[in-house]
């Protein structure tokens, strides 16, 4: 009998589509792992129903003979950012606790459309506002990973995006959707030993995805292999005139067009991700990618990023003063908790409500945001980032004259603990210095695989493209898993 | 810069968050090293560099002057922590 946990998506949907098997025997077999791994605590709200209801309704068509979709019979996790209609959508916090949405945001209906199912709404840090996966209102996320050492510390999985990248790595689901604004698909995808990829800005629609930082926020998917991200991300990407920022341009057919061969392609290493006192681990790695990608045809350069040290100081401005603007919404009044202390009046509810619905960690990015916008501070803060942003951009466009793609390792380190790195701020957002510049250029960037640590933890590769040649970040993906021999699982403890 | 209680009071009033004496002590410390941190961009020479307002260039659509949507108050009220009839329901704002 066949263990619908080891396929992958284009394994589900092509055997679907053959009639190899049904459709539902899939989705009741992954409902069956998502219901037997409470301990991840990968799941906010499990759909079960949906997930079958999905896949008869692609049964139903394929013995009807019509055509299927991208994604038809396979089921998988939805973050729970993106607003589902009829089903509670959280953003992780307590804020939205109870909020259920009268819409669906595009992606999600997007991958309805494509004939894909919804096993339930991943858990995420709060607001996506995290690197662990820590910051939830519904618990830690614990990644099905172990250390080598015999011991069973609980590892994070990542953020923010660590739901889905737990639950893909327990095969719980084949694919689950993620956000990113400054590495949250691609750490996480680096931390358990999965693909993910952060398409170019705009690619994706926000629509209906909870707002964290307007102008860094982008949909992609996460899946076992860079085949199955190529077709999810076809699935999810798309002109939404509801999106302002959205790209009205068409879907290129990136699965049709994978070609590992990078003959021609020059892969630029930047020197200034070559930091003092990083993990040997991760240098090694990233040496084994140089040499795969020679591999595969490419010509290796040097390049260099003059401003690659300011892009997480400037993301850390940025971010939070988006988020303060966006979080704005949550008043108490029109949706979400609301906390009205006895006899208090409008701003006191106003006060109250936001103290007892947001955590900890976004309170304090609301609060920086907030400060980096007032009075006095704002060209000192706001306007100085952008302005270094725009060199971050440049130091891109620069590299592009003698290079093709960009690789660099994902993450500093393999997974930690979790509680690590929870008491100083600051150590936390240090995790993401190698995907944040990506993110603030608006780069399409990809992590997949690259080996593991002496603990026995994954590590990932990351690659840089030019802003819409996602085909060639994908490609350069398939290049290092071809010969990256990276099968390593977790064992399935849970 | 760096930011004192007060400061950080004044921060929790303006982001109308409520906030514990204790809380805006911890916070503090915790603004400050952030903000100690991103100063360092004020070593970055910008001179004659445009702040970034669009990181993908696309241009700004206008869409049809005609009505797309609506007629859906009923959904608008959905999630409503108090409504009253077929309002948001607020605490008294006029004496």
């Amino acid at each position: 009998m066949t263990d619908f946990s080891r396929l992958r998506v284009a394994a589900i949907r092509d055997g679907v589509a053959s009639g190899e098997f049904k459709a539902v025997e899939v989705a009741e077999a992954l409902n069956t792992r998502v219901a037997a791994a409470k301990a991840l605590n990968a799941f906010v709200v499990e759909t079960p129903e949906m997930a079958v209801a999905a896949a008869q309704a692609v049964d139903a068509d394929r013995a009807a003979g019509k055509p299927l979709g991208k994604m038809a019979g396979v089921p998988i996790g939805m973050k729970d950012l993106f607003c589902t209609e009829g089903v509670q959508t959280t953003a992780a916090s307590h804020m939205l606790e109870g909020f259920v949405p009268t819409y669906e945001s595009t992606v999600s209906a997007n991958l309805w459309k494509a004939g894909a199912g919804m096993l339930g709404k991943l858990n995420l840090d709060q607001f996506a506002m995290g690197s662990s996966n820590e910051t939830s209102y519904f618990g830690n996320v614990i990644s099905p990973w172990r250390r080598n050492d015999g011991g069973n510390a609980a590892l994070a999985p990542g953020g923010s995006s660590g739901g889905s990248s737990s639950a893909i790595a327990a095969r719980l689901c084949p694919a689950a959707t993620g956000t990113d604004t400054g590495g949250s698909i691609r750490q996480p995808a680096a931390f358990v030993g999965i693909s993910g990829i952060k398409p170019t800005y705009g690619r994706c629609s926000r629509w209906g995805v909870v707002a964290f930082a307007s102008s860094l926020d982008q949909a992609g998917p996460m899946a076992r292999d860079v085949r199955d991200c190529a077709i999810m991300l076809e699935a999810m990407a798309g002109f939404d005139p509801k999106d302002s920022t959205s790209l009205d341009l068409p879907v290129p057919a990136w699965e049709a067009g994978l070609n590992s061969d990078l003959k021609g392609k020059r892969i630029g290493i930047p020197r200034e991700y070559r930091l003092d006192g990083i993990d040997e681990d991760i240098t090694k790695m990233w040496d084994n990618g140089i040499a795969w990608l020679k591999d595969a045809g490419a010509e290796i350069v040097d390049i260099s990023l003059p401003h690659t040290k300011y892009a997480l100081p400037a993301y850390y401005i940025i971010a939070p003063a988006e988020a303060s603007s966006n979080l704005a919404r949550y008043d108490g009044v029109r949706f979400g908790l609301r906390d009205l202390p006895e006899g208090a009046g409008l701003q006191d509810m106003y006060a109250a409500t936001r103290a007892a619905g947001f955590g900890e960690e976004v309170r304090r990015r609301i609060m920086i945001g907030t400060y980096v916008l007032s009075a006095g501070f704002y060209d000192a803060y706001y306007t100085q980032a952008q302005k270094v942003r725009a060199l971050i951009a440049r130091d891109f466009d620069n590299a592009w004259a003698s290079c093709d793609l960009i690789l660099a390792p994902t993450a500093p380190s393999a997974a930690f603990g979790l509680g690590e790195k929870n008491a100083d701020p600051l150590s936390m957002y240090l995790n993401d210095v190698f995907a944040v510049p990506a993110s603030l250029a608006g780069l399409p960037a990809m992590s997949v695989p690259g080996g593991l640590d002496k603990q026995g933890l994954p590590l990932g590769l990351q690659i840089i493209g030019k802003a819409l040649d996602e085909q060639a970040v994908l490609n350069a993906g398939l290049a290092i898993e071809q010969r990256s021999g990276f099968t390593a699982e977790a064992g399935e403890w849970w | 810069m760096s930011v004192d209680k007060d400061t950080v009071n004044k921060i929790a009033r303006l982001s109308r968050i409520a906030i514990s004496d204790a809380e805006a002590d911890k916070m503090v410390g915790e603004l400050n090293g952030i903000l100690a941190w991103v100063e360092q961009l004020g070593e970055v020479d910008v001179t004659g560099v445009e702040p970034m307002t669009a990181v993908i260039s696309n241009k700004l659509r206008l869409r049809d002057d005609v009505v797309t949507d609506g007629d859906v108050r009923d959904k608008v009220l959905a999630n409503a922590p108090a409504k009253e009839g077929s309002f948001f329901g607020v605490p008294k704002v006029i004496e």
